[in-house]
């Protein structure tokens, strides 16, 4: 049975679209998935370090499709997974490197080896991200609880759905459940209102998710991190397992509280 | 302190947020902007000033989004001795 492609975009720049596609890679090969993350910014690669296979890189994606190197030379296996691969973009071409149907064969191909095949879109509206969304079985829309990201996040929305894609899946990343707490950023339910799709996950903000960065090494990869634990379960519901949303606390309750009283 | 704000109602910025979302959401899924409104509703005021006497001054007119889609209203007082009481009632157009 041929895998699936899964587009993660948003509009915005800047919401964690790398950092998604990076995790749900990791959680879904966690989950014994076979994936493959393609990083189709091109001229802009940074799905590469945030994996921390940047150091590994021979082939990239505008090789395969120009033809210098085959599939199998430019994917990258991650040492750590070896259910997880990624194809690197190009970082000194252009977007108009590559077409609508270059990525969509390149997506037929990937399809026949992989469960699932996770594209990190470019932000913006313009041709990259059209390209990402052309080869798309599923969509996913990553947007933080402002109110920027979360305009884009609904003409996004809208131009999937005018390509004749199901529905996009949401998720709401970076939340701060003390500020939602106090009412001084939107909850998730506020967000689901008003762009009224459905919810994929929601991830807490996390510090984690920038000393992880720092070192190459996605949060998904550990089990303590609140963020981690988000992705896994968005993995899991991605594998159509009913995996009940999380209600987050205040700033990690009374337990983490205490604990940072102590350590002072 | 949060039980406090709970009982006197006071709502954080959050709740501004919503509203300015679904106020420029709403612009942005019809494509009607306020600037267009604004024309609307001058054409209104100069169509119905032609048979009734209103009160150009109060015309309101708006889009909501809700359930059933987006909905265009115009509320417009008429001036006139007898229908003073109900002049404020909406007229959807």
């Amino acid at each position: 049975m041929p895998g699936q492609v899964l587009t993660i975009t948003s509009g915005k720049g800047g919401v964690g679209k790398t950092t998604a596609t990076a995790n749900i890679g990791v959680a879904l090969a966690r989950r014994g998935q076979r994936v493959a993350c393609v990083d189709a910014d091109i001229g802009l690669r940074n799905l590469d370090v945030v994996m921390g296979l940047e150091n590994r890189i021979v082939y990239d994606l505008v090789d395969v499709v120009e033809g210098r190197a085959k599939l199998r030379q430019a994917l990258i296996k991650d040492k750590r997974l070896p259910e997880l691969q990624l194809l690197p973009a190009a970082q000194t071409r252009l977007k108009s490197a590559v077409n609508e149907d270059q990525l969509k064969s390149l997506c037929e191909s990937l399809k026949q080896e992989f469960d699932f095949v996770l594209i990190d879109s470019p932000a913006g509206i313009e041709s990259g991200f059209k390209n990402s969304i052309a080869p798309a079985d599923r969509v996913i829309i990553v947007v933080t609880p402002e109110v920027s990201s979360v305009r884009d996040a609904d003409r996004v929305i809208g131009l999937v759905e005018a390509y004749e894609k199901p529905t996009p899946k949401l998720i709401i990343n970076r939340l701060r459940p003390a500020m939602v707490k106090r009412g001084d950023m939107l909850d998730t339910a506020d967000v689901l209102e008003i762009l009224a799709i459905d919810l994929i996950g929601i991830v807490p903000e996390d510090e984690r998710i920038i000393t992880s960065t720092n070192r190459g090494q996605p949060v998904a990869l550990e089990d303590h991190s609140e963020a981690g634990a988000a992705f896994m379960r968005i993995a899991g519901r991605l594998m159509g397992q009913d995996i009940p949303f999380q209600v987050f606390s205040e700033s990690g309750g009374l337990r983490e509280r205490l604990g940072q009283w102590f350590r002072r | 302190m949060d039980v406090f704000e709970r009982i006197f109602g006071r709502s954080g910025s959050a709740s501004v947020a919503k509203k300015r979302l679904q106020l420029v959401l709403t612009q942005d899924r019809t494509n009607i902007s306020p600037e267009t409104l604004n024309l609307i509703k001058d054409e209104i005021i100069a169509v119905i000033s032609k048979h009734v006497e209103i009160d150009a001054d109060n015309v309101e007119v708006s889009i909501a989004s809700g359930e059933e889609g987006h909905r265009l209203t115009a509320d417009i007082p008429v001036v006139s001795a007898r229908t003073m009481r109900h002049a404020r009632k909406p007229k959807t157009v």
